[in-house]
């Protein structure tokens, strides 16, 4: 337990005293209207335009303001029709048509068709298209195979990608996939992104610079209309006052509670709202030198750290215990038989013994926070004091997320032996093929910080990646993840629980393993 | 006007701050340069491959070489064009002039706050040198200054927002409802407030000890024994003498409050130039921070040629 940590606690605990004490006094609380739900949100939105963000505090509010082709069907990251009914898949896996739902009309009032669908993709993937310019865009390489999309007809619409690429569907589901107005896109050009136009169950009202994003309910949605009148989102980049202005009613929900507040919010007044997602949170070991290449050491590693302990004690039961590389979210491609590596400092230290290396020194990069990093200094120091408890010699260095990235990112080798790290996706085969492919080391222009080789799973993810039937993929990935679990390129540690918490006026409201907010169910009396 | 202009002692003084400008730009342009990580890979995160992290820094026109860079922001700046910032998709200049207004109500407010406290304070204080009064003003002044104002203003959130909730616990404006005087001094009482507190305690700590050295001279003598009485004698005679070396030390304490409103504006959400800042360079939006810094640098040296004029037309000798 560290410092921080210990006085971050205490400093709650004062503040809970204090409340307390004073809290006898405290008049009616202030009223948000009924009908309208206040979202405290992360940060500012970097834009509303879907094809050039790359924040999930983005996609909480623009999953609510536009449609996909497809979506993930409610609670799993399995895709459903959205804008488009149905699809075909040719047997080759490359060529995929999609049929386009009929009378459906943007915001603004032009039409969804074929063409739109054909604007929308041209715009982010061909340079000499008209409106590319309104980009960058980020993540257009998540459709990197689609080679042509063509209209077939006013409601059809065809993909030919270069090479099978299975997971194709499932970047259509993710935000960077949602269909915006071309009509928009002409009328306001590099200003889309604060004045944008979709199909979804919410229409943009305004967007008031560092204050809020108000979306007002499209009585027109195709899927029914949603219960809200209206919804604001609110920026509040400090976790501290984020918790204050949920407790004194300035805001209906908050998304990323804090561990330490947590505690805060138990009582009838709220409703805490869990979630495990497609999060993986891991230490990369470096297999080309050092310690760690060696098999043994590396188990020894993910036997000598007490998981459940940093999910329960650091995390505060934010977390679950990871198994192997892919998270369980991913339902349809988990392998159930894989057990995490219990907690044996006894077994960490025969293992070592037979390696014939006696404390190893390992030098360990710890990010002071970042996308998905959960509480990465407090998580780092206690996975020094279990490292060190068998025999480790284990020294930190702390760097800025940034920072931090440029030093892991390019690889490992001459820098550390081990590096803390955390993915989120939306399909079993972005990380793995990101980060543990021999085709992936960094100057291959991959993730694969470690070094990690295996021509197995090199062979397994390629044919996971062009299989057209999910089952087969299924079979792949399961034994893709028990052959990296022995390996033990990694220490496997944790997977997010996300969480929320909302007023008791807030109801029907859950939250999505895909990490989306999705708010056109839910009801604020 | 053009002769006002055009007048030798501020023509040289205006000369004199070209260079001043350019080296800032200089220098704010190299250490975004400097520093490790870079907006492309921040903009990526977890998908900033090499490849993927040039192709967007070709978007981003960064990759040119550097000097060619500075000059073309520079030729843009000149001519009133501070680019657009990578994070927030809009014009530097639209979010820092709107920033720097949101800064300029919550420093001044407790510019205002924390002279008018302090003077009044400290005058109290040295009236009743060794009272009751003194020891009071003495240790809340003390405290004042001794609670980091990060730290006092999530005590006064906890307090006033969570528990009382007799002030919203942060923003600027109301969600909803008129944007009117009164909803702005609603948000804006308890960050000024806690901005001010560690002001106030400086400036009444030595409007004390200014006004003791005062009323220990003949001329206060001479008023009580012509009869004046002891407000009188404190209030208009010393503290008018005193205010001669309170005022540089006012002075000082207006650019603490302008820096310290960085953590309040944290704290409380306000939406400033300093958290503005905070958050570009923590996401690497390069032309905001440029952008940002040379305003403020701007600002900052008009200030002071209008100061130093505003002086040369009081004190004909400062010319030369």
């Amino acid at each position: 337990m560290n410092i921080l940590t210990l006085t971050r606690r205490a400093l709650m605990a004062g503040g809970t005293a204090l409340a307390l004490s004073v809290s006898a006094l405290s008049p009616a609380a202030a009223q948000t209207p009924p009908g309208v739900l206040i979202v405290g949100q992360v940060a500012e939105p970097q834009a509303l335009d879907p094809a050039a963000v790359t924040a999930v505090n983005d996609f909480r509010i623009l999953m609510n303001v536009y449609d996909g082709l497809v979506r993930y069907a409610s609670g799993t990251l399995e895709v459903e029709p959205a804008l488009a009914t149905d699809w075909d898949i040719s047997d080759d896996g490359t060529v995929y048509t999609f049929t386009l739902r009929e009378g459906v009309t943007f915001h603004d009032g032009s039409p969804f068709d074929a063409e739109a669908v054909v604007f929308n993709f041209e715009r982010m993937l061909n340079d000499d298209h008209p409106y590319h310019d309104t980009g960058p865009f980020p993540l257009a390489f998540f459709f990197s195979a689609v080679e042509s999309v063509e209209a077939v007809d006013d409601m059809t619409v065809r993909f030919t990608l270069n090479a099978p690429y299975a997971p194709f569907l499932s970047n259509l589901a993710y935000p960077t996939g949602l269909i915006v107005s071309p009509q928009a896109v002409m009328d306001q050009g590099a200003e889309f992104g604060r004045n944008p136009s979709g199909t979804g169950p919410f229409r943009f009202v305004e967007w008031r610079s560092n204050e809020a994003v108000v979306i007002e309910a499209n009585p027109d949605y195709w899927d029914g209309a949603p219960e809200l009148e209206a919804v604001v989102f609110r920026p509040i980049t400090d976790a501290n006052t984020r918790v204050a202005e949920m407790l004194s009613g300035g805001i209906d929900m908050m998304v990323e509670v804090p561990p330490v507040a947590l505690s805060e919010f138990q009582g009838d007044a709220f409703n805490i709202v869990e979630q495990a997602g497609p999060h993986v949170w891991f230490l990369i070991l470096n297999m080309r030198e050092g310690p760690f290449t060696d098999q043994l050491v590396r188990q020894a590693a993910n036997y000598a750290i007490n998981k459940t302990a940093l999910v329960e004690e650091v995390l505060e039961g934010t977390a679950a215990v990871a198994a192997g590389p892919t998270p369980p979210a991913f339902a349809w491609a988990y392998n159930e038989e894989l057990e995490p590596y219990p907690y044996d400092p006894d077994r960490a230290r025969e293992l070592l013994a037979e390696a014939g290396v006696e404390n190893p020194s390992i030098t360990f990069y710890v990010t002071e926070g970042g996308s998905g990093m959960l509480d990465p200094v407090a998580m780092g120091t206690a996975i020094q004091a279990d490292l060190e408890a068998v025999g480790f010699d284990v020294t930190i260095e702390t760097y800025e997320w940034n920072t931090f990235l440029g030093r892991v990112n390019p690889g490992l080798e001459g820098e550390a032996d081990m590096a803390e790290m955390a993915w989120m996706t939306n399909d079993p085969d972005t990380l793995p093929y990101l980060a543990l492919r021999t085709d992936a080391f960094p100057d291959a222009g991959g993730f694969n910080s470690g070094y990690y080789s295996n021509p197995e799973v090199d062979a397994l993810l390629e044919e996971a990646r062009t299989a057209t039937s999910q089952d087969r993929r299924a079979e792949l990935y399961r034994e893709m993840q028990a052959i990296v679990q022995e390996d033990a390129p990694w220490v496997f540690v944790a997977n997010w629980v996300q969480n929320a918490v909302t007023s008791d006026r807030v109801e029907n409201f859950s939250l999505e393993p895909s990490f989306f907010l999705l708010l056109d169910d839910v009801v604020k009396n | 006007m053009l002769r006002f202009i055009l007048n030798p002692y501020i023509l040289k003084r205006l000369v004199s701050a070209v260079p001043v400008l350019l080296g800032i730009s200089v220098i704010v342009f190299a250490i975004m340069a400097l520093i490790p990580g870079d907006p492309a890979t921040a903009i990526l995160g977890s998908y900033a491959t090499p490849e993927n992290v040039a192709a967007l820094n070709e978007d981003l026109g960064l990759d040119k070489p550097l000097v060619q860079q500075y000059f073309i922001w520079l030729g843009n700046m000149l001519q009133g064009d501070f680019g657009r910032s990578f994070a927030l998709n809009r014009p530097v200049l639209d979010e820092v002039l709107e920033r720097f207004n949101a800064t300029l109500i919550l420093a001044g407010t407790s510019f205002v706050l924390c002279s008018i406290l302090g003077i009044i304070a400290g005058v109290v204080s040295a009236a009743n040198q060794y009272g009751w009064a003194d020891k009071a003003i003495t240790f809340v002044v003390l405290l004042g200054i001794s609670i980091p104002s990060f730290f006092l203003g999530m005590m006064m959130i906890l307090t006033f927002a969570v528990n009382l909730r007799w002030f919203p616990a942060s923003g600027m404006w109301p969600i909803y409802g008129s944007r009117d005087i009164w909803a702005l001094i609603d948000h804006l009482a308890m960050p000024a407030l806690a901005l001010s507190v560690v002001a106030t305690g400086v400036i009444a700590r030595l409007s004390r000890s200014a006004m003791l050295e005062v009323l220990r001279q003949d001329f206060i003598r001479t008023a009580r024994a012509k009869g004046v009485h002891e407000r009188g004698v404190v209030w208009r005679h010393a503290l008018r003498a005193a205010m001669v070396s309170i005022i540089p030390v006012l002075g000082v304490q207006a650019g603490f409050v302008l820096s310290g409103a960085v953590y309040i504006e944290v704290v409380f959400q306000w939406p400033g130039l300093g958290r503005m800042l905070v958050d570009a360079i923590l996401r690497r939006d390069i032309l905001l921070v440029q952008g940002g810094v040379v305003f403020v640098a701007a600002c900052y040296v008009f200030f002071n040629i209008v100061v130093d004029v505003a002086q040369s037309y009081l004190d004909p000798r400062i010319k030369t």
